[in-house]
C-alpha cells in the first residue's frame, strides 16, 4: 500500500507556492510551508492572512487552485480515504453537532477510529468532566474549544492540524491546551497550528512561517526569525542641536570604536531610539554617555531581546492583532 | 459525490501492517455508517419539533380523518383511503422536511467538514445520514401501521410489496429534494422552506387525500408532484388496485432529476 513509502525525513506537510481563489479574490498567493515529522509548526499572521485557507487545502476540505500540498506524502484531494484515519482536524467554527451532549460528540467521533483513544480519559485530561453532559448548544466559546480539540485527537493522528486552537479561552483553559499539544508533541505526533497570538507560538512552536496577504513572508525556528541579536530602547528629553536624534546617535556610537557592530533607528516616537546589533554592557555605556554629553535625560532604558512580534512589523510594516 | 465503493472490498479492509501501538486506523466502513445512522436517529428522536412533525402530526390526523366527518372523502370506508395517505406523509415529514432542517444546519454548523475530515467522509456520511432516516421512518410506519389497524385498518395484503417499491421510491424522491435544499440555501431558509412546502403539499399535493377530490387542475397537476405519486400509488397498491405504474414513473423521475441536482450543487459549506 502507499500508505507507508513515505522515507522518515520526509515532511509532515509539504505546500509548495499554494494559490487559492475565491470568486476572483486570491486568499491564498503562492504560500510555501514546511512542516517538519514530530515538531510543532505555527502558521502565525494577522486575521485575513489566509491561514485558515491554507490548512483546509493541506485537510482536504477545499481544492487548491495551484502549486502543490503534500500531507505525510500524499496529496489530499485525490489521496484523502487514506489520509482521514491518520489526520485530526480541529476546524476554526468547531463543527459540532450541537443538540446533543458533549460526552456523545466525543464518544461518536471516537467511533470512527479502528484504535481511538479512550474517551473518558481524554475528558478528564482537557477537564472535560464538568460540562459532559451538557449540550454543545449551552457550552461556552472555551469549551468548545475544548472539546473540539479532543475529537481532532481522539482517534490518535499522527499528524493534527489546529485552526485557532485557543481562540475565545481564558488562560487556565489555554494553558490547559498548550499543556496538551506538549503532550501530543512528545508522544510523536505532528502539529500544524495556526494562530494569530505571538505568544502561542512562541510558547508551542518549533517552527513559525509568518504569512500575511496570503503568502510567507519569513519562515524558520523562533530563534531563527527573532535572530541572536539585542536590541536597547532608549528613550530620551531634551534640546539636540540634531534634529535627527538616530543618525547623531549613530554618528557618535561610531566614533566610539567599541559600538561598531550596532545600528540605530528611531522607534515610534522621534524621541525614542532602538539601537540593534551586537549590543555590550560598552554600548549601554556609550548609549547614556552621549545623552549625558549632550544633557538629555534618559526616561527609560530597556535591554531584551527582539520578539516575533517586532519581526513581524518590520516584515510587514503592520502590528499582529 | 464521492466515488468510494460502499461496500466492503473483499481483501481490502486489511489495514497497512500496525506501524506500532499508536497506530491509527478507521473503523470498518459498517461500523462507521451504522455509527453515524444510530447518531441521526437519536438527534430525530430526541427532538421534540422532530418528533410533532414525523409521528405526532400524522398519528393525529390519522385519527383526525379516520373517526370525524371534518372532511368529506366521498367513501364510507374512511380508513383505507386515510391510512395509505398518512403514510404517505410520514414519508414526506421524515426524508423531506426532517432531513432538510437537520442537514442543513450541519451543513452551517460546520458538522459536515468535520465529520468528513474523520474516517467516516462525505459519502459515509451521507450514507449514515439517509440510513438513519430510514431507521426513524422504519419507527414511524410501525407506529402509524398499528395505530390504523387498531382503527379497523384491513390492507390488502396482496399490495404490499407493490407498497414497499413506492415507499422505497418516495423516501428516495424525497431525500434528493431535501439535500437539494439543505445543500444551496442558508440554514434559516431551508427551515422556513422546508416547512412551508410541507404545509403546501398536505394542502394541496394530493398526498394524504386523493388527487380526485381537489378542485380542478390543482387535481392533475398534484399526481405529477412526488407527493401525489406517494399518495396514490399508496393507495392504489393498498386497496387491491395491483401495480401503480403512473406513481412509479412519476417518482423515479423526480429522484433522477433531484438526485443530478444534488450532485451538482450541494456544497459542503
Amino acid at each position: 500500500m502507499p500508505v507507508d513509502s513515505s522515507p522518515p525525513d520526509q515532511p509532515a506537510v509539504a505546500v509548495t507556492a499554494l494559490v487559492k481563489r475565491y470568486r476572483g479574490a486570491t486568499a491564498v498567493d503562492g504560500l510555501t510551508l514546511t512542516a517538519p515529522t514530530g515538531q510543532v509548526t505555527a502558521l502565525l499572521g494577522p486575521n485575513g492572512a489566509g491561514k485558515t485557507t491554507t490548512v483546509e487545502c493541506c485537510e482536504g476540505l477545499r481544492r487548491a487552485d495551484g502549486g502543490t500540498v503534500r500531507v505525510l506524502g500524499l496529496d489530499p484531494a485525490t489521496d484523502a480515504k487514506a489520509l482521514r484515519p491518520r489526520v485530526g482536524v480541529m476546524l476554526q467554527d468547531g463543527g459540532l453537532p450541537t443538540t446533543v451532549r458533549a460526552e456523545e460528540v466525543l464518544r461518536h467521533v471516537s467511533t470512527m477510529y479502528a484504535r481511538p483513544r479512550d474517551p473518558g480519559e481524554l475528558s478528564e485530561r482537557l477537564g472535560l468532566g464538568g460540562f459532559a453532559r451538557t449540550q454543545v448548544r449551552r457550552l461556552s466559546g472555551g469549551e468548545r474549544q475544548r472539546l473540539a480539540l479532543a475529537t481532532a485527537v481522539v482517534g490518535r493522528p499522527e499528524l493534527v492540524f489546529l485552526d485557532e486552537p485557543s481562540a475565545g479561552m481564558d488562560p487556565q483553559a489555554r494553558l490547559a491546551v498548550w499543556d496538551l499539544v506538549r503532550e501530543l508533541r512528545e508522544d510523536g505526533t505532528t502539529i500544524v497550528l495556526t494562530t494569530h497570538q505571538m505568544a502561542e507560538a512562541e510558547a508551542l512552536a518549533d517552527h513559525v512561517a509568518v504569512v500575511d496577504h496570503g503568502t510567507t513572508v519569513a519562515a524558520g525556528t523562533v530563534a531563527e526569525l527573532v535572530g541572536s541579536n539585542a536590541s536597547i530602547r532608549v528613550r530620551v528629553t531634551g534640546h539636540h542641536e540634531d534634529r535627527d536624534l538616530a543618525s547623531a546617535l549613530r554618528t557618535a556610537l561610531a566614533g566610539t570604536g567599541t559600538a561598531t557592530d550596532v545600528d540605530v533607528s528611531t522607534c515610534g516616537a522621534p524621541d525614542t531610539l532602538e539601537v540593534t546589533g551586537a549590543v555590550t554592557p560598552q554600548v549601554v555605556h556609550a548609549v547614556t554617555g552621549w545623552a549625558h554629553e549632550h544633557d538629555l535625560l534618559v526616561r527609560s532604558l530597556t535591554t531584551g531581546r527582539r520578539t516575533l512580534e517586532d519581526v513581524f512589523l518590520d516584515l510587514t510594516g503592520r502590528s499582529l492583532r | 459525490m464521492s466515488s468510494t465503493p460502499t461496500g466492503p472490498r473483499p481483501g481490502a479492509p486489511a489495514p497497512a501492517a500496525p506501524s506500532g501501538p499508536g497506530a491509527p486506523g478507521a473503523a470498518p466502513l459498517t461500523r462507521r455508517v451504522r455509527a453515524q445512522a444510530v447518531f441521526e436517529m437519536g438527534t430525530v428522536l430526541r427532538n421534540g419539533e422532530q418528533l410533532v412533525i414525523t409521528l405526532v402530526l400524522p398519528t393525529l390526523l390519522l385519527v383526525v380523518l379516520a373517526r370525524t366527518g371534518l372532511v368529506d372523502l366521498g367513501t364510507e370506508d374512511r380508513i383505507s383511503l386515510v391510512a395509505p395517505g398518512v403514510l404517505a406523509l410520514a414519508v414526506m415529514s421524515t426524508a423531506f422536511t426532517s432531513q432538510a432542517i437537520a442537514t442543513g444546519f450541519d451543513r452551517r454548523n460546520g458538522v459536515l467538514r468535520l465529520l468528513a475530515t474523520t474516517p467516516l467522509g462525505r459519502g459515509g456520511l451521507l450514507a449514515g445520514k439517509i440510513l438513519g432516516m430510514a431507521c426513524v421512518q422504519a419507527v414511524q410506519m410501525t407506529v402509524l401501521v398499528v395505530v390504523a389497524v387498531v382503527l379497523g385498518w384491513r390492507p390488502d395484503v396482496a399490495g404490499v410489496p407493490a407498497a414497499l417499491v413506492v415507499l422505497v421510491l418516495g423516501t428516495s424522491a424525497f431525500t434528493a429534494l431535501a439535500l437539494l435544499l439543505a445543500g444551496t440555501l442558508r440554514a434559516e431558509a431551508v427551515l422556513a422552506v422546508a416547512n412551508l412546502v410541507w404545509v403546501l403539499l398536505l394542502a394541496g399535493g394530493g398526498v394524504v387525500l386523493p388527487a380526485d377530490l381537489l378542485p380542478g387542475p390543482m387535481g392533475s397537476l398534484a399526481t405529477l408532484l412526488p407527493s401525489g405519486a406517494l399518495g396514490e400509488g399508496l393507495r392504489t397498491a393498498l386497496t387491491g388496485g395491483g401495480l401503480p405504474l403512473a406513481p412509479i414513473v412519476v417518482l423515479t423521475v423526480w429522484t433522477v432529476a433531484a438526485g443530478a441536482l444534488v450532485s451538482r450543487a450541494f456544497r459542503w459549506s
